[in-house]
């Protein structure tokens, strides 16, 4: 049977890994290449680059690290942040990514996940979704979490799905950064609402909360500050999670 | 280094193959003529995007028959994902399109019921008459699959809502439904042994 996917996640700005509690005061955490070997080598199931730089100069770092890192990963490579139109999407393909990752470019022009699908396959076409909540419930947010769109969460990850989004990586906002556990009942909404793999993703702080996602739902698991502090490694949950029952890839 | 043709289906994404095959010491270069096709040593058909593109593609450029030519002469050729999917007659994916037809079936979707596409890793359970093939784990990316091993052909079994081919081989020829390339270690290793016994001995 397919097993989930532990996913350590680089957020990468200029060409070096950055961590930092939503996108605040971000602390260099290394090299790409580096990280994503260790990573490979402790057992990760798949890499994800998230490019948060802000300027062009920055955005062509986003490909060269993406050639790098492939040079070194025989896992699939996810690369996502500022994709904007299929030429971007096709230059981190080409790049050495499996999978591109749109997120802001595809709420204000949806059409994006049709052309980048219709051209390159939905099982390399990554709907990110940022969610954060509200008294009338999940809403979608733009611009690293400073602009809501008043867009209904599970409604646009079913529109995204019907377009052509082959996957959903769903970051709880309130939760990213804070270690209090994934939002279980975000990702069972989206879940529910889609039968596209959802990686779910905010709020990791130890196997617990991983175990709590897969049974929420979710395919996959994303996961940053806990490995990019040294805290715990993929091995060592890997381990938790069979030891609580849970199926992985050895 | 050692070299490997690779045809170039237009919207497949080869750097990842090519990354593969440069750690395992050899160069991938692109096709460029139905005549590199059919007299290449090695030949990898690669496999990212969607049957009726790739195939248009194929067609377009008139490889259809030195693709069919030296598969059915079992010359050394490596078919991946969708490339594997072109071996068949068609794919409910793209109706109305003919594959290659080397072999003589229909590619069918995955159930309706499961988590589609199937993203991730699962087990591969190879016959014991496989040369290349071995258990392991594998990654996979598709929404269609192939149901059972066709005659002639030894493969290895992978269990996604029911049973279905995730690599067969036959002669030098060997084709995978998952990603060798995005598979780790064991992907490289069977990589390297497709590499190693089929080149050619002098």
């Amino acid at each position: 049977m397919l097993v989930p996917r532990l996913i350590p996640c680089l957020d990468v700005k200029d060409g070096r890994v950055v961590k930092g509690v939503r996108f605040q005061d971000l602390r260099d955490a290394g090299d790409p290449v580096t990280q994503a070997s260790i990573y490979q080598d402790q057992g990760a199931d798949e890499i994800v680059i998230l490019d948060v730089s802000a300027t062009p100069e920055g955005k062509s770092h986003g490909v060269e690290t993406t050639w790098n890192v492939r040079q070194v990963l025989s896992i699939p490579l996810t690369v996502g942040g500022g994709v904007r139109d299929i030429t971007d999407a096709r230059a981190l393909l080409d790049a050495g990514a499996d999978k591109v990752a749109v997120n802001t470019a595809a709420v204000e022009r949806p059409e994006l996940l049709t052309e980048i699908a219709g051209r390159f396959g939905s099982q390399c076409t990554v709907l990110a979704i940022d969610a954060a909540q509200y008294e009338s419930g999940w809403e979608v947010v733009v611009n690293g979490g400073r602009r809501r769109t008043g867009i209904d969460v599970t409604s646009w990850v079913r529109d995204a799905t019907t377009l052509g989004a082959g996957e959903i990586l769903l970051t709880s906002w309130d939760r990213d950064g804070t270690r209090s556990g994934y939002d279980l009942d975000l990702i069972a909404a989206v879940t529910s609402a889609v039968s596209v793999p959802v990686i779910a993703s905010g709020g990791a702080d130890n196997s617990r909360h991983l175990e709590e996602a897969l049974g929420s739902g979710a395919s996959a698991v994303l996961i940053a500050s806990i490995l990019h502090d040294g805290e715990t490694t993929v091995a060592t949950l890997k381990s938790e999670l069979l030891a609580a029952g849970q199926e992985v890839r050895p | 280094m050692s070299g490997v043709t690779v045809v170039p289906t237009g919207t497949a994404n080869i750097a990842s193959v090519a990354a593969a095959f440069r750690r395992l010491g050899a160069d991938l270069r692109p096709a460029e003529s139905a005549n590199e096709i059919r007299v290449a040593d090695q030949l990898v058909l690669p496999g990212v995007g969607v049957f009726a593109a790739a195939m248009g593609h194929i067609d377009e450029h008139r490889w259809r028959r030195a693709l069919v030519d030296r598969i059915q002469a079992g010359r050394p050729t490596l078919a991946i994902c969708v490339g594997m999917q072109l071996l068949c007659e068609k794919s409910e994916e793209s109706p109305g399109f003919s594959g290659l037809g080397v072999v003589r079936r229909t590619v069918t979707r995955l159930p309706q019921d499961l988590t589609v596409p199937q993203l991730g890793w699962n087990r591969v359970t190879p016959d014991s008459g496989c040369r290349f093939l071995r258990p392991g784990w594998a990654y996979f990316a598709n929404s269609y699959r192939l149901g059972s091993v066709p005659g002639g052909w030894v493969g290895a079994i992978t269990q996604y809502g029911g049973d279905f081919v995730s690599a067969m081989e036959r002669g030098d020829v060997l084709a995978c439904q998952f990603h060798p390339e995005l598979s780790g270690e064991w992907g490289s290793d069977l990589l390297g042994r497709w590499l190693d016994g089929t080149r050619r001995r002098f």
